[in-house]
């Protein structure tokens, strides 16, 4: 799960990272008065869950609060489009209004999973403000790294070891060891996918700062955090994710005009490859999981139809744990209460699965069927073309 | 011949009272694993759908002579699961559940770095011998007995393949699915070792799919020191970057982990590519000479 810029500051400020003063407006008059409150020169940054926003235009520097309410007008209601968002933009709500810093240095600081290692590392460069894969592509020498104990954690030596290594000293020294440390301890307690500071600067008042700020957080343990779970922010996902989401469906929205359900993550994927194998484009990654109710098919299969883009559905289930039968159950009620709008190709394997043809063939609803999945893949296409 | 589990295999269930244990303790016995009971603390003592129920692992063990755990805990009480059968000195621990959370597995796999045990999954269908012993929740009537090692991240997608093989009268010596997470008690490369060594695999799948090294890792092992024909597939070809997708391990981070960098490596290292998932049975027999 993601969360906003604003969201994640406060954050690190609750466990003492520090980060310049600042707050949320969502009205350009609010931007003017909070510009007012702060009495200094101010940032104007867009709020969204997608980085490179100052290339896009959705950051911009005010020298006193007229011009903050300025840049704030400009900035809500925008669609900002960056890399990361999806090519119509996203449409900013909220603009986080912060006190300006007068930067000598950028850094980069961060802390992940090491997946080869099992362990969480902590990445700190002097090559701030820059893309961290291009750092790691073009000069590696400048990534340091400290793995954290996987029992004990990370210790103060490695924090120093860091600190050191990116040059700072004296009171400089002492705040960057101790926010390290502290960026650490907030990754761990809120069971963070990633925390990243990016860039983390060293002003020319000698404070050291988390001037942009990125939280991730592992999807399997939100159950033990409800308060980051508040933090989510439905307007940033699809529609349709969102939808799927309240059903335990994992959907994915993609491009292409051919639904496919599916059973498990990888025949999903798969799934996905052969139908742009046989030509055609997926609409959707969708895993119904390894013991889906007909309820969730009959969802599942909602969600597909409503998606304008769709033009065919592929359901490729090899029945393990999940029935042919039970497929064949959600599905017939599926088109039962919602019509059959668009062509729809089921193939099926594996468990109960003559149950489940039969099932289907007596139910005589226009379904096309297929014996494996390249021969449905073909026919969706086909469908999907014509 | 086989990797891992055999008919010697005795198998405890940790979470055998829950819905998910229970039907599955029920289905291993019914294809002629041995079953010796299962775990739940707090109701040892008692009996569940015929199984004997213990509080702890270790009783298993002494009792019965435990070798092997299959872990239906749920996620919040699963990394504790593992830990406890490694303590119980329990060779082999097969953990199916999907949704621990990452913190938990680095100390648990910490943990079992100090002791004997290996793990499989979690997050994973479980591993079966065909004719032997199935432990975990693939439907044990697709496969058969004969010359394929089969390893994968995924579940379903070892179904279709071993559907694809069994279908055209291959067989399978052992089948082992590695699991969908980020962090993994056996790697690609541990199982391709196993199924090295032993006599009777005579080819290897492997199903590789999108997100973190395992398969570039694989790649370099099985250029090294592998001598039997591999064929690999990876899932994932149209995949964005940025999205999980359903495997908390599948995702494309950093523009790493694509399914274009490991099937580069895979086919640099001599193994056989597939690139459709419906080619995967018809690969291997051609690679059979079948």
């Amino acid at each position: 799960m993601k969360i906003h810029e604003h969201q994640a500051k406060a954050l690190l400020r609750e466990f003492g990272v520090p980060v310049p003063n600042g707050e949320v407006a969502e009205t350009p008059q609010q931007a003017k008065a909070i510009a007012e409150r702060l009495g200094a020169r101010v940032v104007v940054k867009a709020q969204v869950h997608a980085g490179g926003r100052g290339k896009a235009g959705g950051i911009k520097l005010a020298d006193d609060p007229a011009g903050a309410e300025r840049a704030a007008a400009e900035i809500l209601g925008m669609r900002l489009k960056t890399p990361q968002t999806p090519p119509e933009g996203i449409l900013v709500g909220k603009v986080l209004v912060e006190e300006a810093s007068a930067v000598e240095r950028e850094l980069y600081l961060s802390v992940t999973l090491d997946r080869g290692r099992s362990a969480h590392v902590v990445m700190a460069s002097e090559a701030g403000g820059m893309e961290i894969e291009e750092v790691a592509a073009t000069t590696p020498e400048k990534i340091l790294r400290e793995w954290a104990h996987p029992a004990l954690g990370l210790s103060d030596f490695q924090a120093r070891r860091l600190a050191f290594g990116l040059g700072l000293e004296g009171e400089q020294f002492k705040q960057g060891a101790s926010l390290i440390r502290n960026l650490f301890a907030l990754y761990l307690a809120k069971d963070c996918s990633l925390a990243e500071i990016n860039p983390l600067v060293v002003t020319k008042d000698v404070r050291v700062l988390a001037l942009d700020a990125k939280l991730n957080f592992d999807d399997n343990a939100l159950f033990r955090h409800k308060e980051i779970t508040a933090l989510r922010d439905i307007h940033e996902e699809d529609p349709l994710d969102v939808e799927a989401s309240k059903f335990g469906l994992n959907y994915i929205k993609l491009d292409g005009n051919v639904g496919c359900m599916v059973n498990g993550a990888g025949l999903a994927m798969a799934t996905m490859d052969i139908i742009k194998l046989a030509g055609g484009e997926p609409a959707n990654f969708l895993d119904v999981g390894g013991g889906a109710s007909p309820e969730q098919i009959e969802n599942a299969f909602r969600i597909l139809s409503s998606d304008p883009s769709v033009k065919a559905v592929f359901i490729n289930v090899f029945g393990g744990i999940l029935r042919c039968d039970r497929l064949a159950e959600g599905v017939i009620a599926a088109v039962k209460k919602l019509g059959l709008r668009l062509p729809v190709v089921i193939r099926m394997e594996g468990t109960n699965v003559e149950l489940g043809k039969k099932m289907l063939a007596e139910s005589g609803l226009p379904l096309t069927t297929a014996d494996d999945m390249a021969e449905g893949a073909r026919k969706a296409v086909a469908l999907a073309k014509s | 011949m086989s990797i891992l589990v055999d008919k010697s295999t005795r198998v405890v269930v940790q979470g055998i009272t829950g819905r998910e244990g229970a039907f599955h303790a029920a289905r291993c016995k019914e294809y002629g694993t041995t079953v010796v009971g299962g775990v739940t603390p707090g109701k040892g003592g008692s009996r569940h759908d015929g199984f004997p129920v213990w509080n702890t692992v270790e009783e298993a063990v002494t009792k019965e002579g435990a070798n092997c755990a299959l872990i239906f805990v749920p996620p919040a009480a699963a990394a504790d699961a593992i830990m406890e059968a490694a303590a119980a000195g329990v060779p082999l621990i097969v953990c199916i559940t999907e949704g621990i959370p990452v913190s938990e597995m680095v100390r648990a796999k910490h943990f079992l770095a100090g002791t004997s045990s290996r793990l499989i999954g979690p997050n994973c269908p479980g591993l079966i011998t065909p004719g032997q012993a199935k432990v975990g929740i693939m439907p044990g009537h697709i496969h058969q007995p004969g010359p394929v090692g089969v390893v994968s991240r995924s579940g379903t997608l070892t179904y279709e393949v071993v559907g694809q093989l069994t279908s055209r009268g291959i067989g399978q010596s052992s089948c082992v699915g590695i699991g969908g997470d980020p962090i993994q008690g056996t790697s690609f490369v541990d199982i391709l070792r196993l199924f090295g060594e032993d006599p009777e695999t005579r080819a290897i799948m492997m199903i590789g799919e999108i997100g973190g090294t395992a398969e570039e890792e694989a790649a370099e092992f099985i250029k090294k020191q592998v001598k039997k024909p591999v064929v690999a597939f990876i899932c994932g070809q149209t995949a964005p970057p940025g999205r999980r997708m359903g495997h908390a391990g599948a995702i494309i981070a950093g523009g790493k982990g694509t399914a274009a960098e490991k099937m580069k490596a895979l086919e640099a290292a001599g193994t056989t590519l597939v690139k459709s998932p419906a080619e995967m049975g018809a690969t291997v027999a051609k690679v059979l000479g079948r």
